[in-house]
């Protein structure tokens, strides 16, 4: 089982370059809305038709311009999940299932519908139209109706964004299940951080069209190559900065000296550092610690963002940008009481170095 | 007092005919406009046939008819092809079926058009990615989705065929026995003196334009209640 996608197509704003291979596992895009995730999965699917490119799938070539090869969409095999679940709202939840199976012998396509729904659970509600039932029970009859087509691939667009907060985790574990058991490559979109990292191992960061970086998970989110990268994984500790040494850079915006583990390569204009890796310290003389002062508390239910300024003193402080951490209560609780200034640490191997 | 059936089941005969082909060829075109391709040349054709399909509505019924007996005349385009092969259109009942339908297909084409359009595109590209060719994405969705708009567009349709009289008394004019429908018969009853005669016309449209009206709300109240609006 496996996808490749090398594609362009000239949109309205910007030009959608994508090329990734995908095996039988799952590959999240992310990005902002517009950014072309979407646009990507309907290239695949055949809705859209991309300017240049190719798109094989196990092997079969749905689309190549240089051939001039373009399957149609019902030839495809291509699952597709789409925002709003696309019902047919006049048909009932089983009926909706058993639409792509036309072809089949009734027997048949009695079975596969009836597995598909005692799988997912919605044997109890296969007589409803889709207006009756919740918008989880659309979820799955959705899948269920992508699914008993044994579709190759299988794209999902925003699969939550039209539910509501307090059921999305609970439906995250059970599509999370439901793709484990899923042979073959599996696109999802979102522009939920937290949701993409949770259910997919590879990672694919789409800014304006272009993957900004691409990789495991771990890598994208530790490592982003890139400045976009790091602003869409929600890094948001980002500096400006200029070699001092090849080992030593000036933080532009933050107005500090930073040394660093290994040297930068050329083309790397900015350095980050994400919120939850910086320490506050009790030592001044640790590498990278300088004098902050809090600027702002922000308490959620279960941690702590403070805002801090660095300098020597308030008002020189004042003029950089500040930096983000977050901290859990305990922690914050133990670091409350210190006298002012703290000691904030930017721990060399935490710092990136991004293009 | 003498009176003949013929308007009546001339009248029916004609708007029975006009609303199947009006149905037909409304549906036929509301669907090519909402999915049948959207290059730039097609937009063009399609605005122009756009056009030329409303007009008949916002025309006066006499000139739509004069327009018509330019076109099916003897000397007309259409009218003279098919005086060659031996068939002659005005002053015919074919006449009065031809004049129905032409004013008749504007309201169809708009009212599902209209329910074409308000079909959520989503569903569409759905049903192609799994795998349903056009006609099935038509009868099995397309269709029922927007029948509350079609059955208003065919109680519309067949209203004004059967109610048609400017664009029939030119095309077929006013022949009893042969194109005299109703309205036709109501006019020539008045402009005769014959009152009681028009009453009892004007009572039977009455009927049968009610009726009509009923069937269109209980039609459209049962789709609101199966599809939940």
């Amino acid at each position: 089982m496996e996808l490749e996608v090398d594609i362009t197509k000239q949109l309205k704003d910007f030009t959608l370059r994508q090329r990734f291979k995908l095996a039988k596992e799952t590959l999240g895009f992310l990005g902002a809305s517009g950014s072309g995730k979407s646009m990507t999965l309907k290239c695949i699917a055949g809705l859209v038709t991309p300017d240049e490119g190719r798109i094989v799938l196990n092997g079969r070539v749905l689309f190549d311009s240089r051939q001039g090869i373009n399957l149609p969409i019902q030839q495809r095999r291509v699952g597709l999940l789409f925002q709003n679940y696309a019902l047919f709202p006049n048909l009932t939840v089983k009926e909706n299932i058993a639409f792509g199976l036309r072809g089949l012998p009734k027997k048949e396509r009695e079975e596969r519908t009836e597995r598909i729904m005692a799988l997912l659970g919605i044997a109890g509600i296969r007589n409803s139209y889709p207006r009756q039932i919740s918008g989880g029970e659309q979820q799955r009859a959705a899948l269920a109706r992508t699914l008993v087509t044994e579709p190759e691939c299988l794209l999902l667009d925003e699969p939550f964004s039209a539910l509501d907060n307090h059921i999305r985790s609970r439906l995250e574990q059970q599509l999370l299940e439901i793709i484990a058991g899923y042979q073959g490559p599996v696109v999802f979109v979102t522009h939920n951080l937290k949701e993409c990292y949770r259910l997919s191992r590879q990672i694919m960061i789409i800014h304006q069209g272009e993957a900004v970086a691409y990789g495991s998970r771990d890598e994208v989110f530790d490592r982003p190559q890139r400045v976009e990268a790091a602003r869409l994984t929600g890094c948001k500790n980002i500096s400006r900065m200029e070699l001092v040494t090849p080992r030593r850079v000036k933080a532009l915006d933050w107005g500090l000296e930073l040394e660093l583990l290994e040297e930068a390569e050329p083309g790397q204009g900015y350095l980050g550092i994400r919120e939850h890796r910086l320490r506050l310290v009790e030592d001044p003389n640790l590498p990278n610690t300088f004098p902050a002062w809090v600027d702002q508390v922000r308490e959620t239910p279960f941690d702590v963002s403070l805002v801090l300024r660095l300098g020597e003193d308030r008002e020189e402080a004042g003029s950089c940008q500040p930096l983000q951490l977050t901290l859990s209560k305990e922690d914050y609780e133990t670091v409350k009481a210190r006298p002012c200034p703290w000691w904030l640490q930017l721990r060399p191997e935490h710092l990136f170095l991004m293009e | 007092m003498e009176f003949d059936l013929f308007p009546l089941w001339i009248s029916l005969k004609t708007a029975l005919t006009a609303t199947l082909i009006t149905v037909l060829a409304g549906i036929t075109l509301a669907y090519w406009m909402v999915y049948g391709g959207n290059n730039n040349r097609l937009k063009r054709v399609k605005e122009l046939v756009d056009l030329l399909v409303i007009l008949p509505m916002v025309l006066p019924p006499t000139v739509v008819g004069f327009l018509l007996l330019l076109i099916f005349g003897r000397n007309g385009l259409v009218g003279e092809l098919l005086y060659r092969v031996g068939v002659t259109v005005v002053f015919s009942w074919p006449a009065t079926v031809i004049a129905a339908t032409v004013v008749a297909v504007p309201l169809m084409y708009r009212t599902t058009r209209g329910a074409f359009e308000q079909i959520d595109g989503n569903i569409i590209e759905a049903a192609k990615v799994l795998g349903a060719p056009n006609w099935y994405l038509f009868f099995r969705v397309v269709l029922p989705v927007s029948l509350p708009g079609i059955g208003a567009g065919i109680i519309l349709s067949f209203a004004r065929a059967l109610g048609e009289f400017g664009a029939t008394i030119m095309l077929a004019g006013n022949i009893p026995g042969k194109t005299q429908t109703i309205p036709l018969a109501i006019f020539l009853a008045v402009e005769s003196g014959h009152m009681e005669k028009a009453y009892l016309w004007v009572a039977v449209v009455l009927v049968i334009s009610v009726g009509a009206i009923l069937g269109m709300n209980y039609w459209t109240k049962r789709q609101y209640l199966f599809k939940g609006f």
